[in-house]
């Protein structure tokens, strides 16, 4: 459990960032270099270098290096983890808001009952 | 058994979660009453039992108060064959404006939300949206990720009763 969430808190943390999160939108479409992406979001290398290593630890990026290039993509992981995450507790929602849609009916209904014979 | 629309895709779209911040998450639905209906079934004890817990989940209630008006009190003990001790929720309602707005702490923990819940009427329609503010960005994350662990068997059930469905 603990375990769990620290990695959801570096998860979360990687994707705090407007660049880190431009980077992975990128690497969605196409792997990319540190140079290509640094030059893409107007970045030094080393600053790049610094989002793309936060991503790498949070499981959301994987780097290459083949000779002076480092090549990064989208990491195995991804968000699916997080995904589902939000889906469980949408499904909890969804259930609890289904019953209280039927109840509402019901209580709706029965109002309108109420109302008519209250007119005859 | 839950209905058959429960779960269809349809039923699904409709019911909307959203962390909206670090520290927030929003939940919506619109309903197709008016508001008095959907904030009486809120605010009444014996109709609120009726759907707050899905029966997929497995809690029985083992009693419930509710004293909704601005500075009441509520308390709900559930149990559950898994566990030895039951679960007690309370808190304090601050703020009740019929069929608009409600507002309540919870209590439980000392990192608990303060939820609002708002009602809103178009064209005999109800907008419901559910917002839960928590103290810090930790509470948040380990209120979903507990909802969603401490619960891995009742979610299971669901996702078959959904899957069956789909």
């Amino acid at each position: 459990m603990v375990h769990y969430q620290a990695r959801l808190d570096i998860t979360f943390a990687a994707l705090s960032d407007v660049t880190r999160r431009g980077v992975l939108e990128q690497l969605g479409g196409s792997d990319a270099s540190i140079t290509d992406l640094a030059q893409r979001f107007h970045m030094t290398l080393t600053g790049m270098k610094k989002h793309v290593s936060v991503l790498e630890q949070a499981g959301l990026v994987t780097t290459k290096k083949v000779g002076r290039v480092r090549t990064c993509k989208l990491g195995a992981r991804r968000l699916e983890e997080e995904a589902a995450w939000i889906e469980r507790h949408r499904q909890l929602w969804s259930a609890r808001f289904d019953a209280l849609d039927e109840l509402v009916e019901h209580l709706k209904c029965k109002e309108k009952e109420d109302a008519q014979s209250k007119r005859r | 058994m839950p209905k058959a629309k429960e779960g269809s895709p349809a039923a699904i779209n409709r019911t909307a979660v959203e962390r909206t911040s670090d520290r927030e998450l929003v939940v919506t639905r619109t309903f197709d009453a008016p508001a008095h209906v959907v904030f009486e079934a809120w605010s009444k004890p014996e109709l609120f039992t009726r759907w707050w817990i899905p029966k997929s989940v497995g809690l029985s209630l083992v009693s419930c108060e509710m004293d909704v008006r601005t500075g009441g009190t509520y308390r709900f003990v559930f149990s559950h064959p898994d566990f030895d001790q039951p679960m007690a929720f309370f808190g304090t309602y601050r703020e009740v404006t019929p069929n608009r707005r409600i507002v309540w702490t919870n209590e439980e923990s000392d990192q608990g939300a303060v939820t609002t819940v708002t009602f809103e009427e178009s064209d005999g329609k109800t907008l419901v949206t559910f917002h839960e503010l928590y103290p810090t960005e930790a509470a948040l994350d380990e209120a979903l990720a507990g909802s969603a662990e401490a619960l891995p068997e009742q979610f299971a059930q669901l996702d078959e009763l959904l899957a069956g469905r789909s």
